[in-house]
């Protein structure tokens, strides 16, 4: 595999999870909630996608991910607001439930395909691989570069759009919740409302991730979904290290371009022949470092302070 | 002159039936006219901040009622109430959102009032935040892109004081709110406050521990002690009023001193 290709399909990867890497910067950045349903939400997605796929819609099965993901978020801003329960744990309780549900939706089993018994010329029952967005949307030769490019249109309208919201009424209303609460309650908001469409939006956002994931690789997986908070995290942070903690659109931006390094990062480390199961374990690793790194910086600073003070007073 | 605010026999009891039960408003009536400005001694425990918050609706009453311009809010959600309720607490971190920028903060808290726009920013409504903003004198008018966060203590109590009056409330409470500030700035925001009330012929209520201040400020100053009314002061009886004869008649009627904090000039 060439340079190229592996920048192509690093990105074509980081495109596809951006859409979560965003859901996770709402959740965690602008309403300051730690959200734990997203591992859940992505799964819902995927699997709601993968229905809606099989049944021959590939573009309206995006939306259903969508819409399945808003509607995981709104139990759990259901059970944030409304029954005061803890914010993780309330996470906690909806991703659980999702379990369930997502093998339901799967029809009682932990993987599907996107395909369907069909009845071939012969008059034998095949499976015929379902219809889906990637595969209709051809304007490349290569089939990776046709997706990063779809995927790419998709990631830049939810970015445009959600820029624009946060810059309407209710979007500064949204922003304010996290920052304040009790300023916009006093300015005659209803702040349980604004911070459950937060939690909507975020979700409806990483299962769109989910359902995207869920068409480039042609099938759906309950597996799919652990770990995702810890990747998104991980986007989060690379993006806010290199861009800075700036403005809504600029934390929009960094977060999608903190995807796409991610996964270049991921990229790089299977080519140092990383076996695929470190990944989680790499991922732990890399937010934990970039968490830790401003108090190292700050302990560096003082250390060296303190070196600089001691020198001086035993000259 | 019409009640612009009525509180009738207004009773809250915390931790009821435990034997920390403390009665924090007992049988409290007030009556504040239109336009009236009335601030409240007390020392610590008595009862005035209480008083506050049931008026916001941060919890509800055990007993009485609570008009608004004639309409009962006793029982109405904190966040409605709070379209016509401005409050600015001690501390300045507590009326504003510290990652958004001035502009922004007063767009939210002018919400109820603003001009239909599709952006929450609009010139429209910038240029009148600008008028505003210049009007305190503390040249915030050309930093409305800066963080709230960005801003010194002062400046963001002021900016808060803009914030909760900007949608011309029914009643402005204002919870010692220069107390955390340093004497010059405190000074500097008290004479805002004065300013912005007496424009917008505003009903408020202030807290202060500051005697001084009590007589200084609006037309009648009431204290309280263990969640009752002890001293109502206005017209003649306020003019002749001095801090010492005030802690005086604090003491003989509650039968007991003003707290340590109340700063008494000698």
């Amino acid at each position: 595999m060439s340079y190229l290709d592996m920048l192509i399909s690093a990105l074509g990867q980081g495109t596809i999870y951006a859409p979560m890497a965003l859901g996770v910067f709402i959740a965690f950045r602008v309403l300051n909630t730690p959200d734990l349903t997203i591992d859940g939400s992505f799964v819902f997605g995927m699997t709601a996608c993968a229905m809606v796929a099989i049944a021959g819609h590939p573009v309206l099965a995006l939306f259903a991910g969508i819409a399945a993901g808003m509607l995981a978020g709104l139990a759990t801003g259901f059970l944030q607001t409304k029954l005061r329960i803890n914010a993780i744990l309330s996470g906690i309780l909806t991703m659980t439930g999702l379990y369930t549900v997502n093998y339901m939706v799967l029809g009682g089993q932990a993987n599907l395909y996107l395909q369907r018994l069909a009845t071939n010329e012969s008059g034998i029952q095949a499976p015929v691989a379902s219809k889906t967005v990637y595969r209709m949307f051809a304007v490349a030769e290569s089939g990776e570069v046709s997706a990063l490019v779809l995927s790419g249109l998709i990631v830049t309208l939810c970015v445009a759009l959600l820029a624009v919201f946060f810059k309407t009424r209710p979007g500064i209303a949204i922003r304010a919740t996290g920052d304040n609460e009790e300023m916009v309650r006093s300015s005659s908001i209803n702040a349980d409302f604004t911070r459950t469409i937060g939690i909507v939006i975020a979700n409806g956002l990483v299962a769109l991730s989910g359902a995207m994931l869920c068409q480039q690789q042609r099938y759906a997986d309950l597996g799919n979904g652990s770990g995702m908070l810890v990747v998104g995290l991980a986007s989060v942070i690379i993006g806010q290290a290199l861009f800075g903690k700036r403005g809504v659109t600029a934390g929009l931006v960094s977060a999608v371009a903190g995807s796409e390094i991610y996964r270049i990062i991921l990229q790089a480390a299977y080519r140092i022949d990383m076996p695929s199961y470190a990944v989680k374990l790499l991922s732990a690793l890399i937010v934990t470092i970039a968490l830790a790194l401003p108090l190292a910086k700050e302990k560096s600073v003082a250390w060296s302070k303190r070196r600089a003070g001691e020198r001086e007073s035993s000259r | 002159m019409s009640a612009q605010l009525s509180v009738a026999r207004l009773t809250k009891r915390f931790e009821a039936g435990t034997p920390n039960e403390k009665v924090a408003l007992d049988d409290f009536s007030l009556e504040a006219g239109r336009g009236e400005f009335i601030t409240i001694l007390g020392s610590n425990g008595a009862g005035k901040s209480t008083l506050f918050n049931a008026i916001l609706g941060k919890f509800l009453p055990d007993r009485g009622r609570i008009l608004l311009d004639g309409a009962d809010i006793t029982y109405m959600k904190d966040h409605r109430r709070a379209a016509s309720i401005g409050c600015l607490y001690q501390n300045p971190l507590r009326g504003t959102a510290p990652s958004m920028t001035i502009e922004e903060n007063l767009a939210m808290a002018y919400t109820r009032n603003a001009s239909r726009s599709f952006f929450a920013v609009n010139r429209r409504d910038s240029a009148h935040f600008r008028e505003l903003l210049a009007g305190l004198g503390l040249g915030l008018e050309d930093r409305m892109k800066t963080k709230m966060g960005l801003l010194s203590g002062g400046q963001r109590q002021a900016a808060s004081l803009l914030m909760a009056t900007i949608a011309k409330p029914k009643l402005l409470l204002l919870d010692e709110h220069t107390a955390a500030l340093d004497p010059a700035t405190s000074v500097k925001v008290l004479d805002i406050t004065r300013k912005i009330v007496a424009e917008n012929g505003l009903t408020a209520l202030m807290i202060t521990h500051d005697l001084d201040m009590a007589l200084d400020f609006g037309s009648r100053t009431i204290m309280m002690d263990r969640g009752r009314l002890v001293l109502d002061l206005s017209g003649r009886e306020r003019a002749d009023m001095t801090p010492r004869k005030l802690a005086d008649l604090f003491h003989s009627r509650s039968g007991h001193d003003l707290s340590d904090r109340t700063l008494l000039a000698t």
